[in-house]
């Protein structure tokens, strides 16, 4: 056994990776009376995969029967609306428009459309005149279009830390920046090996997302591999929000759903994303090329998108297995270890019904698993000043004054609800962005950086040249003044 | 809500907020009102350390922030409101103001007549979608410029600065004097954008190199930013395979462009010029919203700010005057065209009533030319430049003479 | 020896060539277009001059750093010099622009003033 003089920690569930598939399963066990604990990497739970995803809900005809993603999809699109309700996070269920740009194309459009209604997906195909009543900025030259009223697009980063939030209320613990790296099986237990800590556990839910297949190999499970495949995506200024109404998609292409063109939850267009594939699980650059693809696809669906009106980019790795596939199974060799990897597109909409699916998939284990009758599905309510009416406003104000200072003037996001981030678990300045929005806008922080970075200083008791983007090592204003004053410069 | 009625709102306490609600005061209106986001009024010169301010207004070579000073204690001496950490965050048409602050919640604003000073932001990494990865370390020269001279930290100690306008030569001159090492400044035009001034005093002066043609074409770094890759571009700012430098580097600065700050102006249905960004105005600075007015970095990007008060000083008189009730119809309209070689003209609208200062940009340099206004006057210039602004004034009687509808202005050769 | 100083007096930026003889003494100029170049080139050269703008560090006050200049150019070659003095200082607000911070900076007849309140 290595790691001697590290803490030690004894849990029933350990769970590695804080995505959005592993946020789901830490909520979903939180319902039974288990000792659970959340394993993340990062600093914050949804940094991996996660964050780049696009943030699509989507509609379930696109699965290849028989498949795994095409099992969950449906059903976890099924499970969204309540799921957000319940955590307050904003899903915005503007539908998804798959188009034909051609006849050949309006052909396989009707195979999508008789593969979902089969498959018992609210549909409807769209003649030309109803499609651009629907969406005027279309491209004429669509030929036709389906129509699934029931997609929709959340932010991913969002939703994953409101059930992480919601699993720690019911019981859950998280450890961040402690990723995995060892682990080895001793009688009935597990144990995983991080920088700080040996964690004990009975079960091991493996979600490790990219690396997914090396978390497994530390048990001996060596028969898949996480192939990354890059994806670049750009957003456009809110000025752009009513461009689109839904997502649409083009006909989908052997490897990837399409260039699609996207009303994102939180208002901002985004076009992409690519699909190709990387060979490092951190190469995370954008590209010139990456662009051209984009807007030319972009732009072959809706033709007066503006190129001027981009204020941001990024880019992530799905990460795919090498099975093309989910990969959902219990591990054959090591007991109460379970594999939920591989977990690419359509992953996010699927992912509540992967979690709900684990507590099965421990029963069929004979793990007894006990209900606890003080489960609270809810998380306390976000508030978000720029949704609220002038009245609303006021009456806010009134009861918190940190509310009337506006931090972000982009986005028009208050000290209160920067400090409320703080508070839920945000401690960075790439946190405050994802979960307030603060510093999101066409700015990228421009104006308000500097106030985000005091009020991170102050709520977390470190050194405004200790806060950082994304946690350690890429602090972000780094010298007081004077403290570079004796280096030889002049 | 808490109601406030005023004479005059002026939304922006910088240069143009603080020179535009001394003329509405000084025209007569009674009750004018700042209305200003930050902790002090000064705006963007607060952060501007560096000399150079006032030249032709107060022929001296002030900062930054003595340059505001003069301005704020002239408002001092006046009984004009200033309302302090307070955000706008809707303009209407009616001329009513939403803001808030922590102090009196949400505040609703009854103006006579606005006007709209809240000057610009900086162009950003995104919207250029340099490539590469987004570590920390990446900043806007202009964040740059706030975290050291008023928040007393210095980002990173070996920076690269991409961007040659005055902007990104004065911060190359900032850090070096606080300790921090310029790798090197890369501009993608073949010469440097900013005062030539600045190039001396801020690059020659501490051997700071400054690649013309170039730009940055991709961003290293997982955590910290660690280098930058420039390559040399082309005449369609293309990069040129084979052209490629790696610049090592623990900060970039980005002085790529300003933009005015619109939002609200939009939101509110001002009609917004494409080519400056600004509202479209006419010779009493006025939108086309009626008594809704605008001045400064709002309105077109301006490089010296004894301009930006020149003309606030005007909108905020126009501004008073049209509070006060005493602005009459217009006798004719006459469209302003941007000429060969002009890049815009504001304002974009003139009558016969009132003397004009027109301020203009041209596209590209050229030497020995001349300035011709409508065919009513030519003015030699040996040189013009995009980075400088240039100003010519027309007399009513002047403009009277002009015959049509339409007054071109536009460079000729000489 | 030639040298070439580019005249900041004017948007015209002439580029002046001096020839130096051995003591780095003028022997002549061309290339300005006016007399204030001329000026301009030969001040540049025997002694050439800068306004030290910086910040020092502040107490007690809104901002934790005042913004500083020296209230007359002083010798380009004092600048380092200038600027290590300038490390150590710590302003106590309140400050009105214009106070004295150091006075006869570096020994040099003129003074390191604050250029705001605070």
């Amino acid at each position: 056994m290595s790691g001697v003089g590290k803490e030690r920690r004894s849990v029933q569930v350990a769970i590695v990776g804080g995505g959005i598939v592993g946020t789901c399963v830490a909520r979903e066990l939180s319902r039974y009376k288990l000792d659970v604990l959340l394993i993340e990497a990062e600093p914050e739970v949804g940094w991996g995969t996660t964050k780049a995803n696009s943030g699509i809900v989507h509609g379930g005809f696109h699965e290849e029967p028989g498949t795994l993603k095409a099992k969950f999809c449906l059903p976890g699109n099924q499970m969204f609306p309540k799921l957000c309700e319940e955590l307050d996070v904003t899903f915005v269920q503007n539908g998804i428009l798959l188009v034909a740009r051609t006849e050949e194309e309006m052909e396989v459009v009707q195979r999508y459309y008789q593969r979902g209604k089969d498959r018992g997906v609210n549909l409807r195909l769209l003649s030309q005149e109803e499609l651009f009543e629907l969406e005027p900025n279309l491209s004429r030259s669509i030929v036709g279009a389906m129509y699934a009223p029931e997609g929709g697009s959340v932010m991913p980063f969002e939703l994953a830390a409101a059930l992480m939030e919601n699993a720690i209320q019911n019981g859950a613990q998280l450890l961040v920046e402690n990723p995995v790296i060892n682990g080895w099986v001793d009688g009935d237990k597990k144990y995983l090996e991080t920088p700080q800590y040996i964690i004990e556990a009975d079960i091991v839910v493996n979600v490790a997302g990219l690396k997914a297949d090396e978390i497994a190999r530390l048990f001996g499970d060596a028969y898949f591999s996480i192939l990354p495949r890059k994806g670049e995506e750009y957003l456009f200024d809110l000025s752009e929000k009513n461009v689109v109404t839904s997502t649409i998609f083009p006909v989908p292409s052997e490897i990837s759903k399409g260039i699609l063109v996207i009303p994102t939850a939180a208002g901002n267009l985004m076009m992409g994303p690519t699909s190709h594939n990387v060979p490092a699980k951190d190469d995370l650059a954008t590209t010139y090329e990456g662009f051209r693809q984009i807007y030319e696809g972009a732009k072959s669906l809706v033709p007066n998108l503006q190129v001027r009106k981009v204020i941001a980019q990024f880019a992530g790795l799905r990460a795919a297995s090498d099975r093309g596939d989910f990969i959902v199974e219990c591990s054959p060799r090591v007991r109460g270890l379970i594999h939920l990897a591989g977990i690419e597109s359509p992953g996010l909409t699927a992912a509540p019904a992967i979690a709900a699916h684990v507590p099965e998939m421990l029963k069929d284990k004979g793990y007894v698993l006990e209900p606890k009758e003080d489960f609270n599905p809810r998380r306390e309510p976000v508030i978000r000043f720029n949704e609220l009416s002038h009245e609303e406003r006021d009456e806010l104000v009134r009861k918190d004054p940190s509310f009337g200072r506006i931090i972000c003037r982009c986005e028009t996001v208050t000290e209160g609800e920067i400090v409320d981030a703080i508070r839920r678990g945000a401690r960075t300045l790439d946190g405050i962005k994802f979960r307030a929005r603060g510093g999101a806008g066409r700015c990228q922080g421009g104006f308000c950086q500097p106030f985000i970075t005091q009020i991170l200083s102050r709520e977390l008791g470190v050194p405004v040249t200790e806060v950082t983007k994304a946690g350690p090592g890429s602090e972000q204003v780094m010298y007081e003044a004077k403290e570079l004053s004796d280096r030889e410069v002049l | 809500m808490k109601q406030v009625h005023v004479d005059v709102a002026v939304i922006g306490g910088g240069p143009a907020g603080l020179a535009a609600s001394l003329a509405a005061r000084k025209e007569g209106a009674e009750r004018v009102l700042i209305i200003e986001r930050n902790t002090e009024l000064g705006g963007i010169l607060q952060q501007c350390i560096h000399h150079g301010f006032g030249l032709h207004r107060f022929k001296d070579e002030l900062t930054g922030p003595e340059y505001a000073q003069r301005f704020i204690d002239f408002v001092k001496e006046t009984d004009i409101e200033v309302l302090l950490e307070t955000m706008v965050l809707e303009v209407t048409p009616e001329r009513k103001i939403y803001a808030v602050n922590s102090e009196s919640g949400m505040l609703e604003i009854h103006a006579k007549s606005i006007v709209l000073a809240m000057g610009c932001r900086e162009r950003t990494r995104g919207a250029l979608r340099i490539p590469g990865s987004r570590p920390a370390g990446v900043f806007s020269a202009g964040t740059a410029q706030r975290y050291v001279n008023i928040d007393g930290y210095v980002p990173g100690k070996k920076a690269v600065i991409l961007g040659s306008g005055d902007i990104g030569l004065i911060m190359a001159r900032r850090f070096t004097l606080e300790g921090a090492k310029v790798e090197a400044v890369v501009e993608v035009l073949p010469y440097a954008a900013g005062l030539t001034r600045n190039v001396v005093q801020c690059l020659e002066d501490y051997d700071i190199p400054l690649h013309l043609q170039s730009t940055v074409i991709e961003i290293h770094g997982n955590k910290r930013i660690e280098a930058v890759t420039i390559a040399k571009v082309d005449e369609k700012w293309n990069p040129i395979p084979g052209t490629e430098q790696k610049i090592e580097c623990d900060t970039l600065l980005l002085s790529v462009g300003l933009v005015p700050e619109n939002e609200l102006s939009s939101q509110a249905g001002v009609a917004i010029d494409p080519i400056t960004n600004g509202p479209i105005v006419d010779d009493s600075m006025m939108t086309n919203l009626p008594g809704i007015f605008a001045c400064g970095n709002v309105l077109h990007v301006h490089d010296l700010v004894d301009n930006v008060s020149k003309e606030s000083e005007r909108a905020g008189m126009y501004a008073g005057r049209y509070a006060l009730g005493q602005s009459g119809e217009k006798s004719r309209k006459i469209k302003v065209v941007a000429g060969e070689n002009i890049r815009y003209v504001v304002p974009h609208e003139v009558s016969a009533d009132e003397p004009v200062e027109f301020f203009m940009r041209v596209q590209r340099p050229q030497d020995s030319v001349a300035l011709d206004v409508g065919g009513l006057r030519q003015i030699r210039k040996t040189s013009v430049r995009p980075s400088e602004m240039l100003d010519v004034k027309l007399t009513p009687e002047q403009l009277q003479s002009f015959e049509g509808d339409t007054l071109v202005i536009q460079i000729v050769e000489k | 020896m030639l040298k070439h100083i580019t005249c900041t007096v004017c948007p015209m930026s002439c580029n002046v060539e001096l020839t130096l003889g051995e003591d780095n003494e003028i022997l002549s100029l061309t290339g300005n277009k006016c007399a204030r170049g001329k000026v301009y080139a030969t001040s540049e050269h025997l002694h050439p001059e800068r306004t030290l703008t910086s910040i020092v560090k502040a107490r007690g006050g809104m901002h934790p750093v005042l913004p500083v200049r020296t209230n007359k150019p002083i010798p380009k070659e004092k600048l380092k010099e200038g600027m290590q003095v300038v490390a150590q200082i710590e302003a106590q607000a309140p400050v009105k622009m214009g106070d004295v911070i150091v006075a006869d900076f570096l020994g040099l007849g003129v003074d390191l003033v604050a250029t705001r309140d605070l």
